[in-house]
């Protein structure tokens, strides 16, 4: 008599493998709705969101909202839709990016393998200002750039996110620098190597990854910020996220649903295609800033 | 690397010292001095200008005897601790759902992380869409044959703050659920087995086993959560502009209407100078637990 052998064969549609995929696939699709609902508002005209319901497909697909919000939605007075805010967000957050990287990455490279007195204390002011409310500087903030002339400027909120955005990149970088093997350094320090040419020659090479995960992180910070925008910019540059919130919330005017909802996917659009494009560093970004921190 | 550093002295240190200066200068001015240009002219009765007309605690008093803060607070309250205890159950049970060794894990987390990535006006925009009584969630459900349903919660000053957090919730589990499950991935996989060799039900061993474990990335999360919580400010503003009437509105806005609308700089200050003192109240003990722990180790 042979009984059976080798392992019990595994049952794929065992109750708890019901439960597990059920719970999560209903969860997914909860998470999806707003981002559905949002589309196919956008798709539809006024009169059919009117008759229909919120959750229906388009049944007469329009692209007209989107062109609406793009090129001819009002804010104020001037009526140039909310390509103005792409671009104002585009010129700010380039240039934001570059800025905030290079400085922090410099400084985590000095944390980390320059160490002289006192630079923990900085640092530790640092990691511990990240925590304080922006409201606390922000009005200091305003007197320092209106005494530099920069106020209201592009380059006065490069400025700001530079100094708001340092400690969580220096975090990243002294970090990410700090895991280096140190004999790498301290080869390059026996053949005379300074800190300028073991940075571009020895630590920008090894360190392309940590600058994608900062990259990341700071494009899509930047991009969505709201708060810096309103304070640090004049109407004429506002970023995206300000002039949208001016768009759909302004009480002048019939509501524009539809063009409200093509004006609201435009403007996350940017770091959607960067998070969906950056899978796994994505959230090697905020788990590194935020477990460590 | 200390004792290498000292020994070639001042001058072939420059580099680094000269390269450190921006975050010197930031962590001087912006971080400890603006704060404290901040908490010092709260006691002045600065309007439209910043200047030394020193009143003492008047703004504080005039702060906590102003109907608009006490209802700021309170709905603080009421968000932050909605926000703590639903955001870590919901992201602690997506983070075990995904920990099963399950098929799919990377779509399912794309899934419920994404919305971690777009902006508070954005998220804060399309609730105020679905959450719409003439034409959203609630017209839908009407419209399947329930003539008086009620969902309305964004024109009701009793439910309002119950919207935000439904979009907040949206937004940040997903955040949640990726710190949880890195902390769920470096539990030793032999504790599984042992209690799996005990016989001891699954749910018990996330309860009493592996949650205690877990409690370094609790403390860490608890503190983001916090932090974010303190900060809101964009939802509010996207999402219900502070209304019905003043039924959400929050700190964070108090201080910027008083500063940039109302012209009553020493009130935005004194209100801000009260948030920071609610962040210290909770990075202060955790820094100690953290860093404390570490030096006497």
């Amino acid at each position: 008599m042979i009984g059976p052998r080798g392992m019990k064969p595994v049952r794929r549609l065992s109750p708890r493998n019901v439960i597990i995929y059920g719970t999560l696939t209903i969860l997914a699709l909860y998470y999806l709705l707003p981002l559905y609902v949002m589309v196919v508002t956008s798709l539809k005209g006024m009169p059919e969101i009117r008759m229909g319901n919120i959750f229906a497909p388009p049944v007469e697909l329009t692209f007209e909202p989107w062109i609406q919000a793009w090129a001819h939605t009002c804010t104020g007075l001037s009526c140039d839709g909310l390509s103005r805010g792409f671009f104002n967000s585009v010129k700010i957050t380039i240039p934001s990016v570059i800025v905030s990287i290079a400085v922090a990455s410099v400084n985590g490279y000095a944390l980390a393998n320059w160490r002289f007195k006192g630079a923990d204390i900085f640092f530790t002011i640092l990691i511990i200002g990240a925590f304080i409310p922006y409201q606390v500087m922000i009005y200091p903030m305003v007197i320092l750039l209106r005494e530099m002339g920069l106020y209201g400027s592009l380059g006065g909120l490069v400025l700001v996110h530079t100094v708001f955005g340092m400690p969580i990149l220096t975090l990243l970088f002294r970090n990410y620098f700090s895991s280096l093997p140190e004999e790498l350094f301290k080869a390059a320090r026996v053949d005379g190597a300074g800190f300028w040419s073991i940075y571009f020659n020895i630590m920008l090479p090894m360190s392309l990854p940590i600058f994608v995960v900062a990259i990341i992180l700071q494009v899509t910070g930047i991009w969505n910020d709201f708060l810096f925008g309103v304070i640090f910019t004049r109407p004429e540059n506002y970023p995206m996220t300000v002039q949208l919130n001016n768009i759909v919330n302004s009480v002048q005017g019939v509501k524009e649903y539809n063009v409200n909802m093509a004006a609201t996917v435009l403007t996350g659009l940017v770091p959607l295609a960067i998070y969906f494009a950056s899978g796994k560093l994505f959230v090697r970004g905020i788990a590194a800033g935020a477990v460590k921190g | 690397m200390a004792q290498a550093a000292r020994r070639i002295g001042i001058l072939r240190n420059l580099s680094a010292k000269f390269a450190s200066v921006p975050m010197i200068l930031t962590a001087l001015i912006v971080y400890l001095g603006f704060s404290l240009w901040t908490i010092l002219y709260s006691f002045t009765n600065s309007r439209l200008l910043p200047q030394t007309n020193w009143v003492g605690l008047a703004q504080y008093e005039r702060l906590w005897s102003t109907r608009r803060w006490l209802i700021s607070i309170e709905n603080l309250m009421i968000y932050g601790s909605s926000m703590l205890v639903l955001s870590l159950v919901i992201g602690f049970v997506l983070a075990a759902l995904l920990d099963q060794k399950i098929r799919f894990e990377n779509t399912y987390r794309a899934i419920l992380l994404y919305p971690y990535a777009l902006s508070f006006i954005v998220t804060g925009l399309v609730w105020q869409w679905l959450l719409n009584p003439d034409l959203g969630v609630q017209h839908f459900v009407r419209g399947l044959g329930f003539p008086d349903f009620v969902f309305d919660p964004l024109s009701s000053s009793d439910f309002v703050l119950f919207g935000v957090i439904a979009a907040a919730l949206w937004h940040g589990t997903g955040l949640v659920m990726c710190l949880m499950l890195a902390g769920l991935r470096g539990i030793d996989e032999d504790i599984w087995k042992a209690t799996r060799v005990e016989g001891i039900p699954q749910w018990k061993t996330y309860l009493f086993v592996v949650i205690p474990m877990m409690k370094p990335v609790f403390v860490t999360t608890l503190v983001l959560i916090t932090s974010g919580i303190i900060k809101l400010y964009d939802l509010v503003i996207a999402q219900t502009g502070g209304g019905p009437g003043l039924s959400s509105e929050v700190p964070a806005k108090y201080v910027f209407d008083y500063m940039f609308q109302s012209q009553n700089l020493a009130q935005g200050f004194a209100a801000s100078t009260m948030m920071l003192a609610a962040v210290a109240l909770v990075i202060i003990p955790w820094a100690f637990l953290e860093f404390g722990g570490k030096k006497r180790a």
